[in-house]
């Protein structure tokens, strides 16, 4: 089986301007597109050949995982943002956030914080476990939480690539501005 | 052997923003220097200030990395690396190693070129943030590998050990405003600037 880029859920110009054309087409169109293009060499000939994405990232190590959990957190990325996020979450998963973080600010200043200080290159995420509690865990390089038996709900992309354009050095400044573009509708629609 | 790390000093570059160019372009050199190494430093002396550590060299430190906290490792690793990087570069860098150093490489790697190919290699395949360096072991070989992050093989906790005579970051801040996705077009530039009359400086004190 061959994976094949997942159309980017809006126009590459949309999330300006707090993430750039340039940045998303860079990104998107080639780091992302990058990931899957080794992904597809790598499986040939090897036990992953007609395995899902979901089997790969939990059940693969070295290069296959690496460039396979690549493609499974860009396209989720992609999925957590949108031009008309933003805001607080909602629902069920607000009470969930408000149970287990003490508060929805409690929970992004955790989240903030987390993806500010991962070193080097990875992601930060909010999963939930199999009894419904939230954590918020940091993973260098291509680190999924399904590795850790997790369910990815949010996440946001802290390589350099994701703001060095837009923002340099400044990865806070990415952050705070990655909270103007939380898609909510993701993670709400994944914690039921 | 140097200077205890409370006293360290952030030194000069050796060089202006837009020596390097048009290998390394100026923006990049300036926010590399002047944020992210000054970063490194203000943060180890914030992380060592009035502790035992900082009345150590930062190579003591290095050595037993493992006793000490994470923060000392990233930050101690991200001033030393970025001090021994711009010593290695110049202006006039570039073409091929003279001296000891090249006589080494040979005898080692067979060739010049084969040792660059190993070089290329272990920094375009070192996955996320980190270095490709060129070392000499204690048996005096030498040897070339990479490391995650601001580690070093300085570091105990390095997978390759021993006293690095060359190094290139491969961090995404070290080229992406120039060469972007493209990390081994950067690789290849880099070849233009190396200053092998440093190397062979570190070489010879590293075999002495
Ligand atoms: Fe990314
Ligand atoms: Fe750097």
């Amino acid at each position: 089986m061959s994976f094949e880029l997942p159309a980017l859920p809006y126009a590459s110009d949309a999330l300006e301007p707090f993430i750039s054309k340039e940045t998303i087409d860079y990104h998107y169109g080639k780091h992302h597109n990058a990931y899957l293009t080794n992904l597809n060499k790598l499986i040939v000939g090897t036990e992953f050949e007609h395995a899902s994405l979901d089997e790969i990232v939990s059940k693969s190590d070295g290069g296959i995982y690496n460039n396979g959990a690549q493609v499974w957190n860009h396209s989720f990325y992609w999925k957590c943002l949108s031009p008309k996020g933003g805001g607080q979450a909602g629902g069920k998963l607000l009470e969930a956030i408000v149970r287990d973080f003490g508060s929805f600010d409690a929970f992004k200043e955790q989240f903030t914080t987390a993806a500010a200080t991962l070193f080097g290159a990875g992601w930060v995420w909010l999963s939930k476990d199999s009894s419904g509690l939230l954590h918020i865990t940091k993973e260098s390089n291509a680190g999924n939480p399904l590795k850790h038996a997790l369910t990815p709900l949010l996440t946001i992309d802290v390589w350099e690539h994701a703001y060095y354009i837009d923002k340099r050095n400044l990865r806070p400044a990415y952050i705070e501005d990655f909270w103007k573009l939380v898609n909510w509708e993701t993670p709400e629609g994944l914690y039921v | 052997m140097g200077t205890l790390i409370k006293d360290l000093q952030f030194d000069e570059l050796p060089y202006t923003f837009e020596a390097l160019e048009p290998y390394i372009d100026a923006l990049t050199m300036e926010i590399h220097y002047s944020r992210h190494h000054k970063a490194y430093f203000d943060n180890l002396q914030a992380a060592t200030k009035g502790t035992e550590m900082a009345e150590m060299h930062l190579c003591e430190l290095l050595k037993n990395i493992s006793k000490y906290p994470v923060a000392v490792r990233n930050n101690g690793g991200g001033h030393y690396n970025h001090r021994l990087f711009w010593s290695v570069m110049s202006p006039n860098g570039g073409g091929l190693p003279q001296g000891s150093v090249a006589q080494a490489i040979t005898n080692q790697f067979g060739t010049f070129e084969s040792f660059k190919e190993l070089f290329n290699n272990a920094a375009k395949t070192r996955f996320g943030s980190g270095w490709a360096w060129l070392c000499v072991k204690d048996d005096k070989s030498l040897c070339v590998c990479s490391t995650p992050n601001q580690d070093n093989p300085l570091m105990d906790v390095a997978d390759c050990k021993g006293k690095p005579v060359l190094g290139l970051d491969v961090w995404e801040h070290a080229y992406y405003l120039k060469y972007q996705n493209k990390r081994p077009d950067y690789i290849s530039a880099f070849w233009n600037v190396v200053n092998w009359e440093e190397v062979e400086k570190r070489y010879l004190k590293a075999i002495a």
